[in-house]
């Protein structure tokens, strides 16, 4: 039996589509029942609990969690975020229901093996409830008390070699795409950077000591798959310098309807043959592809790489062998201030595992720096970068500006020239001027 | 229940302490066949909905199978995907960024039992614990927030609406009949923790009523400068009240300066702004992050409020589900939602997916606003 009636949230039992509320009861009840005999060091019922709350929220319309308080590891500034209920007495099960974000491996791979591990750990010592992942890419362990913090800490770092993620005015913990590890439009290892500089910089991942939240986000080409671009203060975009390599054979193969455009993705409904000329040259944004004879051509310079033509073509086009990566700053959601997109920084920078991606920490450390100094409170790098201006953000990278930084010029001459950009500079005798000119 | 010690000494905190190893090395958690084709990748397809192949220049071929999940999820479910893993791909399985379960073989021979111990497998209530789907031009898992089951801010739940709007959504997500693939995300309050602002459709939980002020409390539980700073709109000032003969320090908010964002309540819990009728639903469509064909968009908001109607949020799904259908039916090959509103002018959106128009969608924040206003006479009527 359990422990609260939920009739609400039992309405979410129904439907295909998993449900989240069927996996509780039937956890809840394990939990209950105990048949491994663990001896959990939270409450038995804080599942039970969880639903009794939740539905309480869904009867009233409102959330019954209050803030986070303040507790963490000994050391660490995030990687746990305190919380506690408003209902204590009905539901002490969560009277105290602290999140961990355990930093995920790059490319979200697992081993069951390890996995398991993580199971019994949480089972014994929290709610045993997840989420796989938390939106910016930790797993995120739902619910334990203070006095299991430090245990938990200490079984993931001593028995598995695994770390907390980030929280707070911190770096987050960096995520990427699945990249070269499976994907053919890769332009470069994005596991392996995301791992590495979540690594090098763990002390700004662990420690805050930013103005407030920093996110790096990885993605292999400009599809995009992980939105860097849009929520990441730095986006790592994958892109190539040199011309779209093409096979001609594998075109006619696409022509002749041997091959299903867009790896079949759209093979859900009959859009009729297809036809190069309407799916991929007239819907080039850079109108830079021709086909003619049979042939496939490309005017790679004026090419934008946009990807669509490799997305409909996979077997025949692919991108070119000088691959690196652009970054581009400053995306964050609306708050406060509206939300912004990453805007260009670096058109392009070669991503070189061998000297540890210097160039690109570089480019980072002193974008920290300018942000640490000039920062306020609770301001996103986009924010920093409207209030003091691209061209400020370039002087402090040593980027020379390019007309890629811009959409298009500026709409006003209202220029803020500088003293030492004008010849003869600012001071002058007025006397010396009115020799020539009356009052 | 007694307490277990793992080792750790409270007393002396530092002893053996290990920080900052970050996470594991990806390269542990690799299939033999991704750590040796890593790079080498030549194409892909898609054989059917949550299917895929992809093919080497060493010849050698992965499918992969993807099953949607909620990212909400218990141990022993967690385990089930260990035994699946175990069964079938020598215990390797990967999350996508979409809360999506992906299952990696090398053989097509495997794919067929993997597919249907996955689909067999359901929770007594009749829904399935891996449905398999969510690829090409159809719809994927929602990625969401935390909702009512753990965060202090909401205006709506995120598993729950999720479940509803996937439910009604499902014939998407196990199909690939769409213009091109869509992408629905939920925040469950403007903070976004999950970003929703380039998504096809976005389901936003919104407050419309501003803070009460617990002035009895207001000192002594909140920074009271920063809870004014916290303030986006400056609707909050210092305000000196008398309770009980007795003089305290609290504030006062300018109501109609309010844009209801929560920031005040996140820095000082005695500004609480949760209600019932006040809070519900903001749905946004047309954005997208790829840069194919056109560049990355914001969502816009096409529907300003919807109520929270637990536990399934009917309006609410209903609203998606006909703006899907409307695109699905109206739009070209490879267009993306924000591509085809574009195209056909977002007056004949509202008018094909019968949205009303109001006042509320006009933008009046700050700059932006004005780019987003009409300045040509070329309209449709
Ligand atoms: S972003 Fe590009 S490289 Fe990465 S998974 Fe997506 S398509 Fe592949
Ligand atoms: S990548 Fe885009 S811009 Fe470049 S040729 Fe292909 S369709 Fe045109
Ligand atoms: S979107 Fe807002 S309410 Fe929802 S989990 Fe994130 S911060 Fe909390
Ligand atoms: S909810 Fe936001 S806008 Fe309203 S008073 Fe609080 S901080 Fe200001």
């Amino acid at each position: 039996m359990a422990k609260h009636k939920t009739p609400l949230l039992d309405q979410l039992v129904s439907g295909p589509w998993p449900s989240f509320v069927d996996d509780m009861k039937q956890y809840a009840a394990a939990r209950a029942k105990n048949e491994k005999k663990i001896e959990y060091q939270i409450p038995v019922d804080v599942v039970d609990d969880l639903m009794g709350l939740l539905e309480l929220s869904y009867a009233d319309g409102t959330t019954h969690w209050k803030h986070g308080g303040i507790v963490g590891v000994f050391g660490y500034g995030g990687g746990v975020i305190g919380r506690y209920c408003d209902q204590p007495e009905t539901f002490p099960g969560v009277a105290h229901f602290h999140t961990m974000r355990v930093a995920q491996p790059a490319g979200k791979f697992y081993k069951s093996e390890y996995v398991r591990k993580l199971c019994d750990l949480w089972e014994f010592r929290g709610s045993g409830l997840t989420n796989m992942h938390g939106s910016t890419g930790d797993i995120i362990f739902l619910g334990t008390q203070t006095p299991q913090l430090e245990e938990i800490f200490y079984e993931l770092t001593h028995t598995m070699g695994q770390d907390l993620g980030g929280s707070g005015s911190n770096l987050r913990t960096p995520s990427d795409c699945i990249g070269q590890a499976r994907c053919e439009f890769a332009c470069y290892d994005t596991q392996d950077l995301c791992h590495t500089l979540t690594n090098d910089y763990q002390d700004e991942l662990h420690r805050p000591a930013f103005p407030y939240k920093f996110k790096f986000k990885f993605d292999g080409c400009p599809n995009c798959c992980v939105a860097s671009i849009a929520r990441a203060d730095i986006s790592f975009i994958g892109t190539w310098k040199d011309d779209i390599r093409i096979d001609q054979e594998a075109v006619a193969g696409y022509v002749s309807g041997k091959f299903k455009p867009n790896a079949g993705a759209h093979a859900g409904r009959d859009w009729g043959p297809f036809d190069i000329v309407k799916e991929v040259i007239d819907l080039c944004p850079t109108e830079c592809m021709k086909y003619e004879n049979g042939k496939l051509a490309i005017n790679n310079k004026e090419c934008t790489r946009c990807m669509h033509c490799i997305n409909v073509m996979p077997r025949a086009l692919r991108p070119g062998k000088e691959t690196g990566l652009s970054i581009l700053v400053g995306a964050k959601a609306p708050i406060l201030d509206g939300a912004q997109m990453g805007s260009l920084l670096v058109p392009f920078v070669e991503v070189n595992k061998e000297d540890g991606y210097q160039a690109i920490k570089d480019v980072i450390e002193a974008i920290w720096d300018w942000w640490m100094e000039e920062g306020k409170n609770r301001e996103r790098l986009g924010e920093l970068m409207k209030r003091q201006g691209f061209q400020k953000l370039l002087e402090v990278t040593g980027i020379k500006p390019v007309p890629q930084h811009v959409k298009e010029p500026r709409h006003n001459p209202y220029i803020f020239w500088k003293e030492d950009e004008v010849e003869g500079g600012w001071e002058r005798d007025v006397t010396e001027y009115r020799k020539h000119h009356q009052r | 229940m007694a307490f277990i010690s793992s080792g750790y000494n409270p007393d002396k905190p530092m002893e053996n302490r290990i920080t900052d190893i970050g996470p594991k090395n990806f390269e542990d958690f690799y299939p033999p066949v991704i750590k040796n084709n890593k790079a080498k990748w030549l194409y892909h397809e898609i054989l059917k909905p949550g299917v895929l192949v992809h093919v080497s220049e060493t010849g050698d071929e992965v499918y992969t199978v993807r099953a949607g999940g909620a990212r909400l999820m218990t141990v022993d479910l967690i385990r089930e995907i260990c035994d699946v893993a175990d069964k079938h791909c020598s215990g390797y399985f990967r999350f996508t960024t979409r809360n999506n379960i992906e299952f990696m073989v090398d053989k097509k021979d495997k794919v067929e039992p993997l597919i249907k111990d996955l689909e067999s497998r359901k929770f007594p209530g009749g829904s399935y614990k891996f449905p398999v789907g969510g690829t090409g031009a159809g719809i994927t898992n929602i990625v969401h927030t935390q909702g009512w089951i753990h965060c202090h801010t909401p205006a709506t739940d995120a598993s729950g609406p999720v479940k509803a709007a996937m439910d009604v959504l499902f014939d998407d997500f196990k199909d690939m009949r769409l213009p091109a693939h869509l992408r629905v995300s939920l925040a469950c309050c403007l903070n976004m923790c999950g970003a929703v602002h380039c998504s096809d459709i976005a389901i936003l939980g919104y407050h419309r009523k501003p803070p009460m002020v617990d002035h009895a409390y207001v000192d002594s539980m909140c920074e009271i400068p920063l809870a004014i700073a916290a303030c986006p709109t400056a609707a909050i000032k210092p305000k000196k009240i008398e309770i009980d003969g007795q003089q305290k320090n609290s504030v006062e908010v300018n109501n109609s300066r309010c844009m209801f964002c929560g920031n005040c309540y996140t820095m000082c819990p005695a500004l609480p702004l949760s209600d019932k009728e006040g809070d519900g639903i903001v749905i946004m469509a047309g954005g997208k992050v790829s840069n194919r064909i056109s560049n990355p968009k914001f969502s816009k908001v096409v529907v300003a409020f919807l109520p929270n109607e637990a536990p399934r949020w009917p309006s609410t799904t209903a609203v998606i589900k006909k703006m899907v259908d409307v695109y699905a039916k109206d739009a070209r090959k490879y267009e993306r939602l924000g591509e085809w509103a574009e195209r056909i002018g977002w007056e004949r959106f509202f008018e094909k997916c019968e949205l009303e128009f109001s006042h509320h969608l006009i933008d009046d924040f700050r700059d932006p606003a004005y780019y987003t206003w009409r300045q040509t006479t070329n309209f449709k009527f």
